[in-house]
């Protein structure tokens, strides 16, 4: 096989959004993955299309990114399960409604919608929640995807346009002009995407000075099918404090209504274990947090629950452009939870950079080398 | 056990999926995309005979008992609403049980592990899901009780004082002898056993052929199951289908209870299958036992090297078993009909096992010589160490409760006849093997994924259970992939899949319980 314009190390969303932008940009590509592709964090995700306002960086790239989602809304099959049902940011009292006024604000600036619910109104759309609540924040255009067949759908698309996909191939090392396998084979390419969530850092030749990445696992549990018991992704306005806390263990409400009528029930963040195993303590915590917001939710049947690492970095943007001091060698990853919603912004960035012309945004908030900011726990 | 003579009870009715079936309903769900299933293992496996009763939806009638005010669901829409809002219920807590051995599961394995467990001084809780002891060979029947052959291990077990726990599920394990279970309350059984045997025996694998899944349809052993605990079979037409010595045992005991059996029809050779009779003569337990069924069976049309290629609906809904398709080696022959009663052999139990880390042989647990699998303090015995019918699973269940109590010594001279009826079973059941042309049964189109409802063609260019799982929703659902999984392990080769907690779907407030019991120890 001659030298393929591209190696995208990876088949999770991230790589196979990167795949397919390449691709689309006439570049031959070629896609490997350590397992089976959408086997890694992609399996494990939400798969939560959503605009966060975390961060004016964060919330470029998660707004560009749902752009791009919605314009494939029409391509993507049946079985990706994409349903715009929106996001219900839920507040608990009157800080928190605060907090969603705020939040309004920001969206208006940004010109994403969102509109601002009262208790009652609250109550009204989604019965399931507990009473008492004091408002919340709606926002329409967030949407929901099946993570592993939008990925194999995107690899197809690649596919379709010459690239090639190779699974069980796992990569040791990689350099700006080539991947090393594990079986000491050496295949070399114009240009490397390390898009290997977070095992990617330990493929680099050399640590990247000031950049971290840190496997941060949560939990997920879903419910057998209660048609029409949710019909928008509530979280509460506290998610953010869980996310961009960092403590060891933290929980958050978020909930999920699947195109087949399963709740979809979440949020752990764990720094520290490394094992996969489903923990009942971690389980209990993030189940009993859930059901103190939707009390019904108690007597729902849970068919399935499962772990998943995410990759994390310091500064919670992710990690997207070239890799200082190895030309050709770039860097897709560190979305921690946002990886689907990210993943079309990432790859045209990645894409754009690589064909050497402008990005819809600024670029340089996700730059590798950014200056990184200092943890005292870190 | 509760009843003063050792014999669990006739219970004080029939089961709902019977009530239901008997008063003429088909359709007791909808799958995802609309067709009508009905109960098929009998023993809470396949999910399939779940519906909504008493306003909670997804309740498998095959394990509740009828009652004349419960109220089902309209299976149209099959969804009522559950009570919303409100306060927060008090978190239950969960009961708390410190055997020195536990034993999981109550078939002929599990009782007798239990007995021999007991009388050598052991403390010991026998725990099983159906609502009463037995497992498929010894089930009791509805109106009479346990059958004869169980009488003794039930009174020993009594007199021994073997407490059970019927109805209880495990649903979570780990460290290996802490065991969860969930009772048909839904109450939490925190488990804090010294040792444990595993005897969870096997369930039916069903090869999928073009409408098998039509309400009629249903497993051997779980159509039997299903008729000790009160579904009518008087006049039925039944066609008794797939392989195995089961399906013998099986068409006698329908028969029995009036059913007609229009056919047994076995995809092993006739020659194969008589060929094991001189075998029988070294056995005289077992050639009685076979003289027996052949008598019982006189009379009733024997097809052999045939399967069932086709099932088909009734020309009024579609929606009920009317007829069925049997290749023969004389051609193909159309039997009208109202019950099938298929099963392809038998597929060990191992879920549990699985998540506990014991070292799996061939897919059964593999053990040693005093019945210990691979995992410390971990002891299993009967089908799921490997299919090989009630002597073995008597013996080594005897094997199992004695070295469970630390009686090794007593149980080493029961390694003989163990090892006796293994190879027994080995050599008789060899005549039994599938034929291959069986994996040509499904057709692009055949759902082979019962609760996704996954056509074949969606999934046969997979090799791995778990890339067609997340690409394709094969073994997604509530049976999580127990149904599926044998049969496609045995057509496409695919590996055993992993096993995760809740090894069955359990409310959310069960989870929670047992994550504060983890937390509490």
């Amino acid at each position: 096989m001659s030298c393929p314009d591209v190696i995208v190390v990876g088949g999770g969303i991230v790589g196979a959004a990167c795949a397919k932008a390449l691709a689309d940009d006439g570049q031959r590509v070629v896609v490997l993955d350590q397992g089976s592709c959408a086997g890694g964090a992609t399996a494990s995700a939400m798969g939560h299309v959503v605009v966060m306002d975390d961060s004016d960086a964060q919330g470029a790239l998660t707004i560009w990114s749902q752009t791009l989602w919605d314009e494939l809304a029409d391509e993507l099959p049946a079985g990706a399960e994409r349903e715009t049902c929106g996001t219900l940011w839920v507040a608990a009292d009157e800080r928190e409604l605060q907090r969603a006024h705020t939040k309004q604000e920001w969206y208006a600036d940004r010109g994403v919608a969102a509109e601002l619910l009262d208790g009652e109104a609250v109550a009204a759309t989604e019965p399931a929640l507990r009473s008492g609540l004091v408002g919340a924040l709606r926002v329409p255009g967030d949407s929901v995807v099946y993570p592993p067949v939008a990925t194999m759908w995107l690899l197809k698309r690649a596919r379709d346009r010459g690239a090639t996909v190779e699974e069980h191939v796992p990569v040791a090392r990689v350099d700006g002009r080539g991947v090393e396998l594990e079986d000491g084979t050496r295949r070399e390419a114009g240009a490397i995407v390390l898009a290997a969530g977070h095992h990617a850092l330990a493929l680099l030749p050399r640590q990247l000075p000031g950049v971290a990445l840190r496997a941060r696992k949560g939990h997920l549990a879903i419910t057998a099918r209660y048609p029409g018991y949710l019909t928008h992704q509530v979280a509460e306005l506290g998610y953010l404090d869980s996310a961009h806390g960092h403590a060891d263990v933290s929980v958050a409400f978020n909930v999920q209504p699947r195109a087949t009528g399963q709740v979809l029930i979440g949020s752990s963040r764990q720094f520290g274990p490394t094992t996969s195993g489903v923990e009942p303590l971690i389980l209990a915590r993030m189940i009993d947090h859930a059901c103190s917001w939707m009390p019904s939710l108690r007597r729902l049947e849970v068919i399935r629950s499962w772990t998943g690492f995410r990759a994390a970095t310091d500064d919670h943007l992710p990690l997207v452009g070239p890799v200082p001091e190895e030309v050709g060698l770039w860097l897709a990853t560190g979305h921690e939870g946002l990886g689907i919603t990210t993943s079309l912004a990432t790859a045209r960035l990645i894409a754009d950079g690589i064909a050497g012309r402008p990005s819809a945004i600024d670029a340089a908030p996700y730059l590798p080398d950014r200056p990184q900011p200092e943890l005292a726990d870190g | 056990m509760d009843d003063p003579r050792g014999q669990p009870p006739a219970s004080d009715g029939i089961s709902l999926a019977a009530a239901e079936w008997n008063a003429g309903r088909r359709a007791f769900h909808r799958s995802p995309h609309g067709s009508a299933r009905g109960p098929v293992c009998g023993m809470g496996v396949c999910h399939e005979c779940r519906t909504t009763v008493d306003g909670q939806p997804h309740v498998r009638t095959c394990g509740r008992s009828a009652r004349p005010d419960t109220r089902i669901g309209d299976v149209a829409t099959a969804w009522y609403k559950l009570p919303r809002g409100g306060a927060q219920r008090r978190k239950p807590d969960a009961v708390t049980h410190f055997p020195s051995v536990a034993v999981l599961g109550a078939g002929p394995a599990g009782l007798t592990a239990a007995v021999h467990a007991a009388e050598a001084g052991a403390s010991v809780l026998l725990l099983d899901e159906n609502p009463r002891p037995g497992g498929q060979i010894w089930r009791c029947d509805h109106a009479t009780g346990a059958p004869p052959p169980a009488h003794d291990m039930h009174r020993r077990a009594y007199d021994a004082g073997v407490s059970t726990l019927v109805g209880a599920r495990v649903v979570h394990a780990g460290p290996p002898t802490r065991l969860f279970a969930l009772d048909a309350d839904d109450r939490v059984h925190d488990i804090r056993a010294e040792d444990v045997v595993l005897a969870t025996g096997a369930r039916e694998l069903l090869l999928p052929f073009p409408g098998w899944t039509l309400p009629g349809v249903m497993g051997a052993g779980g159509l039997q199951a299903l008729a000790k605990n009160g579904l009518d079979v008087r006049d039925r037409r039944i066609v008794v289908a797939g392989s195995g010595p089961l399906l013998l045992a099986v068409a006698a005991a329908l028969r029995e209870r009036g059913g007609r059996i229009l056919a047994i029809v076995e995809q092993a050779p006739r020659r194969r299958v008589l060929g094991l009779g001189p075998r029988l003569l070294a056995h005289p337990s077992k050639l009685a036992r076979g003289l027996k069924l052949t008598h019982a069976l006189r009379g009733v049309r024997r097809l052999y090297s045939s399967w069932i290629v086709s099932a088909d609906g009734s020309s009024d809904d579609g929606e009920s078993l009317a007829s069925i398709d049997v290749h023969t080696p004389g051609g193909s022959e159309s039997i009208p009909c109202d019950l099938v009663a298929y099963g392809c052999g038998l597929v060990p139990q191992t879920e549990v096992a699985q998540s506990l880390g014991c070292r799996l042989e061939s897919g059964a647990i593999g053990v040693d010589q005093d019945q210990r699998t691979s995992v410390d303090h971990v002891f299993a015995a009967g089908e799921v160490c490997g299919v090989a019918g009630l002597d073995a699973a008597l013996v080594e269940g005897a094997i199992a409760g004695l070295a469970a109590a630390g009686r090794t010594a007593a149980a080493s001279g029961l390694r003989r006849r163990r090892d006796r009826e293994r190879r027994f079973a080995r050599t008789f059941l060899a005549a039994w093997t599938l034929d291959d042309r069986l994996r040509a049964l499904p057709t692009d189109d055949t759902i082979v994924c019962r609760c996704e409802d996954v056509p074949f063609g969606a999934v046969r260019f997979h090799t791995d259970p778990r890339d067609a799982k997340l690409r394709t929703r094969c073994g997604m659902g509530p049976c999580q992939g127990r149904m599926c999984g044998p049969a496609l392990r045995w057509i496409l080769g695919w590996r055993l899949d992993t096993v995760r907690p809740p090894y069955s779907p359990v409310p959310l407030e069960a989870l929670a319980t047992i994550g504060a019991c983890v937390q509490a120890r």
